[in-house]
């Protein structure tokens, strides 16, 4: 029994996701190797090795893996999936893409994003956008898993695990990389942010968002926002968070200028507190928040900046 | 080029599901199903490829019970030319897993050869967000999931995907599978005329048995349940009582 888990990372630096998938690995049975593929990832081991609870980093090393193509990783994890009974890695966009691959390539359903483990075959999965948690029981032989990140905590760095390096398999060759169109910033990032302040359509336009910028300054948190705030391109795509966004459980979410729809609240109500400000006090975000605050945001938000 | 959009029939986003009473999974009875919205989004984006000139014909495939010819008729409605039902089940509660789905869409695709299958890149029902990526495996094609943004070229295709980290570009040979993310369009709404002319188009029923797949599940659901309850929470009168109370109740500022 072993699971092999695939690392996400960005050739520098192990995204805490995979930490978080550790702790889900273990509850699996087995020792845990990671996978860290990728064009140049050899720091990414080392970190991965400090984990908690993994037994072997694998490496492989090439440029094929450099900007996360599904197929050549896909069929990098056939060529290992020999030796396992799990296949698990973050349910992130590279995750989801990729695993289900996989699982179709060795006749296996996927499970995807996973949010308890219950033995090795047996797992908890949110259904209807976490309106519904469905326990399922897998009767294929190996099982390929995604794991919600905002479900479990990250393992600890105590571990001293030894990284192997392994060859590249052959590149199908079926897609090409062309460019990354990413904004850097400084704040935290989303999954992994502690504090989360995000505004929806309430906020009326780019330039607006700007005072919920500083206050996630203030305070240290990152910066969401609603489907509809997206679409309006007030925020950009990597901000969303719901069902088809992402999933966070932060310790303190700040929704502003966001009704609470069913698909937003997916990926926010498991957040530790909630606090919600919006002018229409019917608003549905109010039933999750435990702090509701009925105001116009233009007239709350400066105030609770100068307040903190 | 032929396109192939296969589109699910699943309860409408609008509706809050209930859990059963006996934990065998969510009631289906009389609630109102829709096509899954990002299937409008693959129907949408065929026919604008076809609108300019880029593709023939479009065929949209579901699989499911005998009803789903409402989602097929309502594709038809939209612009689609001709569907095909794959009967699978009676039993509206019995969802057929993305892996049976994949194996049945495959054998589709082997008879009719499209050069491109656009899906959706989750069903909202059981968001697996699996199927697409399943059947280019089973084909051994090139996968564009979560697409914003498509640019027919030639025998590939550029595809931009929403990743966590923003927006990755990436260049696809055809034939491949792309599934769509919301962003990539507007879906239309089909007029009354063409619901009229959707009901003389073309419409054939299959069932697995003759695609030679099996459809039992592999995945056995044990029980399903309520998510945990958030107790309820207090309004505050102003935003300094807000701050008070992050502080010194709550303790997270
Ligand atoms: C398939 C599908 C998937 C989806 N996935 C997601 C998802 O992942 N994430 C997501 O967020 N949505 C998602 N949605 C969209 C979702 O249904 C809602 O449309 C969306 O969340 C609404 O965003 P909003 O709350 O910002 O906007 P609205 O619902 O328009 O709410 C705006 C709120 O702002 C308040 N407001 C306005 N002005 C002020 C002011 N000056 N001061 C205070 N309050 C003010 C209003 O009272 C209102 O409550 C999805 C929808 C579908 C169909
Ligand atoms: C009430 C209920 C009962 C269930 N009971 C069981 C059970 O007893 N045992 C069990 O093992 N599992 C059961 N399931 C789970 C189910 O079998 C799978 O987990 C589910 O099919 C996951 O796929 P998805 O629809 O989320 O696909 P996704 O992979 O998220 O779908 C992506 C895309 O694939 C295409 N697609 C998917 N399905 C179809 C289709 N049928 N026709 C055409 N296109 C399609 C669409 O383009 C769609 O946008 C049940 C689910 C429900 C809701």
């Amino acid at each position: 029994m072993a699971v092999l888990l695939l690392a996400e990372h960005d050739n520098e630096t192990l995204n805490d996701a995979t930490a978080k998938t550790v702790t889900a690995a273990q509850a699996m049975g087995g020792d845990i190797h990671i996978l860290c593929a990728g064009s140049d990832c050899g720091a990414v081991a080392a970190q991965a090795a400090k984990l908690d609870g993994v037994a072997k980093v694998l490496c492989a090393k090439d440029a094929a893996y450099g900007h996360d193509l599904a197929e050549p990783l896909a069929d990098l994890i056939i060529s290992l999936a020999g030796d396992y009974d799990h296949i698990v890695a973050p349910a992130t966009t590279n995750g989801k893409n990729v695993i289900p691959r996989v699982a179709a390539l060795l006749d296996c359903m996927v499970i995807s994003d996973i949010s308890a483990v219950h033995g090795p075959d047996t797992f908890e999965r949110p259904i209807y956008a976490g309106n519904a948690m469905a326990t399922v029981k897998s009767a294929d032989p190996k099982k390929c898993i995604t794991v919600r990140g905002a479900s479990f905590d990250a393992a600890g760095e105590g571990g001293s695990a030894a990284v192997e390096e392994i060859g590249a398999v052959a590149n199908p060759g079926l897609s090409e990389w062309v460019e990354d169109k990413v904004v850097e910033s400084d704040r935290p990032e989303l999954t992994s942010a502690k504090r989360i302040i995000s505004g929806g359509r309430g906020m009326g336009s780019k330039e607006n968002f700007e005072i919920i910028e500083k206050v996630a300054d203030k305070i240290g948190a990152a910066v969401g926002a609603s489907r509809a705030a997206v679409d309006s391109g007030y925020a950009p795509n990597d901000y969303q968070v719901g069902q088809t966004g992402k999933v966070v459980a932060p310790e303190l979410y700040i929704a502003v200028g966001i009704s609470g729809a069913i698909q937003h609240l997916a990926g926010m109500k498991d957040s530790k507190v909630i606090v919600a400000i919006n002018k229409d006090e019917e608003a549905p975000i109010f039933q999750v928040a435990d702090y509701g605050l009925v105001a116009d945001l233009f007239d709350a938000v400066p105030k609770l900046d100068a307040a903190l | 080029m032929k396109v192939l959009v296969p589109v699910k029939r699943v309860i409408d986003y609008n509706v809050k599901v209930r859990v059963k009473a006996d934990q065998s999974g969510v009631d289906l009875a009389n609630v109102k199903m829709s096509m899954n919205p990002f299937d409008e989004i693959a129907v949408e984006q065929a026919i604008r490829l076809k609108e300019a000139g880029q593709v023939e014909e479009i065929i949209v495939v579901s699989v499911g019970v005998t009803k789903s010819q409402e989602t097929l008729r309502n594709a038809l409605a939209m612009g689609a030319d001709r569907a095909i039902l794959v009967e699978a089940t009676d039993n509206v509660e019995n969802d057929i897993e993305p892996l049976a789905v994949a194996k049945i869409l495959k054998a589709i695709v082997d008879e009719e050869q499209p050069g491109l299958v656009l899906m959706g890149k989750q069903a909202i029902d059981n968001d697996m967000n699996a199927t697409g990526q399943m059947l280019s495996a089973l084909m051994g094609w090139p996968q564009a999931t979560f697409a914003s943004k498509i640019e027919m070229e030639g025998d590939s295709a550029k595809v931009t995907r929403e990743v966590d980290g923003g927006l990755q570009v990436i260049s696809v040979k055809t034939p491949c599978v792309m599934t769509v993310d919301l962003r990539l369009n507007e879906p239309r709404y089909a007029s009354l005329p063409n619901i009229m002319k959707a009901k003389k188009k073309p419409m054939e029923t299959k069932t697995p048995a003759d695609y030679g797949v099996d459809v039992a599940h592999r995945l056995t659901i044990e029980k399903v349940e309520e998510p945990p309850a958030r107790k309820a929470g207090v309004i505050v009168g102003s935003v300094e009582e807000l701050v008070e109370k992050l502080k010194t109740e709550a303790g997270v500022l």
